[in-house]
């Protein structure tokens, strides 16, 4: 038989695109739980290091991770209530959640400072407990930079208003321009900035240039990144849009209510 | 012996595939700002190569004609994929900042290139060397630009700082440019330059 009979093409092509997918489906199914784990554990680095749990945590093993992270307890949050929803964190997938009907919420256009169209309803927060008290809030926040959507983490002091860490995991910026987010002498200049204003009203701005210490303002300002106008525009957006009332603002309400105290410090200090 | 040698070598200065053939220009652009991401990529085409050409030469007996670049596509496709599904399970980081250049490799014209003008009409071995070979090419090109990238850019090699940043309380001005694609594309002008002043008999004749 010809090598370029019909039959024989036909042989040819069946065999190669069966064995082919075999193969294929089988790295992809073998390796999948590896793979989710190797998600799973960059998630909680990046919470790690936004949160200032942890410095270095590239070299981190996951037990190690694992055991950082015993402080941290998860739970669910419906956004539009603020109220914990009695649910297994492990198994919810907020990303995923945004984009699934039913499960999303959209964003008026006319609210969506941070450019992402749709949220899921529910969202993780991480409460990090030093002995049994929360000492930070740990809220998961994405919206648009210049290029890509930027995903990260703001850890907040349980005042709810006194920024503790900010850090995005994944992002598609410019690097050495917009991708200068992930420089760690930037992300420090968060640390005990003020987000929200005596209203609770979000106030934290990335300004272009650097910040006047003079300025009245200075206290809920960072020092732009250069070149990056729009990717530094984006961090002001998602940070503004998470922490208003259309996302996380409920939540933060019934938590400084739960906390009494808390809000006592934050009276004093207005 | 000699023509082991010659498989292996040869696509490294004489005939490299990105200097000589200007093939798989994309992939040296868009990888090459961390030598971390540089090395890694260039693993995975040499294995990429030389596994593809592997098969592609096993089967080169049987393929028909008509049908023979779809064959290629399938086998490289195949093996581009596992490759990418391990580099997400063992080497998570760098496959992340690495995203879509991994599957990009199918399309890298290196690895087509040598399936199709090599592996079908050579054995196995001698195949899996040439892809290999170029691979090798491919990689020296790659870590080449990589260096000068990554340490012009953001005055680190393999993320360890040679050059401490000004932003960083040190004395180097990070020059963004060298970050940017189009600084690459300068890059590997001058490796072309040099190697043809090398090696006078690759310079192209004038019209």
């Amino acid at each position: 038989m010809g090598n370029d009979s019909t039959t024989k093409t036909l042989i040819v092509a069946t065999l190669l695109c069966v064995v082919c997918s075999v193969l294929v489906s089988g790295a992809a199914v073998s390796l999948k739980p590896a793979q989710d784990l190797n998600k799973v554990l960059d998630i909680k680095k990046n919470l790690l290091l936004a949160s200032g749990l942890a410095t270095d945590v590239s070299k981190m093993t996951a037990k190690e991770v694992e055991e950082k992270f015993q402080v941290v307890e998860t739970k669910v949050v419906d956004l539009s209530t603020g109220e914990y929803v009695d649910m297994d964190p492990e198994s919810y997938d907020a990303v995923k959640a945004a984009k699934t009907p039913g499960q999303n919420y959209k964003i008026d256009s006319k609210k969506d400072i941070a450019h992402i169209k749709t949220r899921a309803k529910l969202s993780k927060v991480y409460l990090v407990k030093e002995n049994n008290e929360v000492s930070m809030i740990v809220l998961p926040v994405n919206g648009k930079g210049l290029w890509s959507t930027l995903y990260g983490f703001l850890a907040l002091a349980p005042d709810t208003t006194t920024v503790k860490g900010l850090g995005f995991y994944q992002h598609g910026e410019t690097p050495g321009l917009g991708g200068e987010i992930d420089n760690p002498n930037w992300k420090k200049l968060w640390i005990g900035k003020t987000a929200l204003d005596a209203a609770f009203e979000p106030v934290i701005k990335v300004i272009k240039g650097s910040v006047n210490p003079a300025s009245a303002n200075a206290n809920s300002e960072i020092d732009g990144l250069s070149g990056a106008t729009l990717t530094s525009n984006g961090v002001t957006g998602l940070v503004h849009y998470w922490l208003g009332n259309d996302a996380f603002g409920p939540f933060l309400a019934k938590f400084r209510a739960t906390t009494s105290n808390g809000e006592g410090v934050q009276d004093e200090q207005n | 012996m000699s023509k082991i040698k010659e498989v292996l070598f040869k696509p490294l200065f004489d005939n490299n595939p990105i200097a000589l053939q200007i093939l798989g220009i994309c992939s040296a652009l868009a990888v090459t700002t961390k030598l971390e991401s540089v090395v890694v990529m260039a693993m995975a085409v040499t294995l990429v190569t030389a596994f593809s050409n592997f098969f592609v030469s096993l089967l080169r007996n049987h393929i028909p004609s008509s049908i023979r670049i779809i064959v290629q596509m399938i086998v490289i496709a195949s093996l581009v994929i596992v490759t990418d599904q391990l580099l997400k399970a063992f080497v998570y980081d760098v496959a992340k900042s690495m995203s879509v250049y991994v599957g990009l490799i199918i399309t890298n014209c290196i690895v087509m290139g040598r399936a199709e003008g090599y592996a079908m009409k050579n054995g196995p071995v001698l195949s899996f060397l040439d892809g290999i070979g170029n691979g090798l090419g491919y990689s020296l090109v790659l870590i080449f630009v990589g260096i000068f990238r990554e340490l012009i850019g953001s005055g680190k090699l393999f993320g360890i700082s040679i050059l401490p940043l000004t932003s960083e309380g040190g004395w180097y001005q990070a020059n963004g440019m060298a970050l940017l694609s189009p600084s690459a594309f300068f890059l590997i002008g001058f490796f072309i330059w040099g190697i043809r002043t090398w090696k006078k008999d690759q310079v192209e004749k004038g019209n």
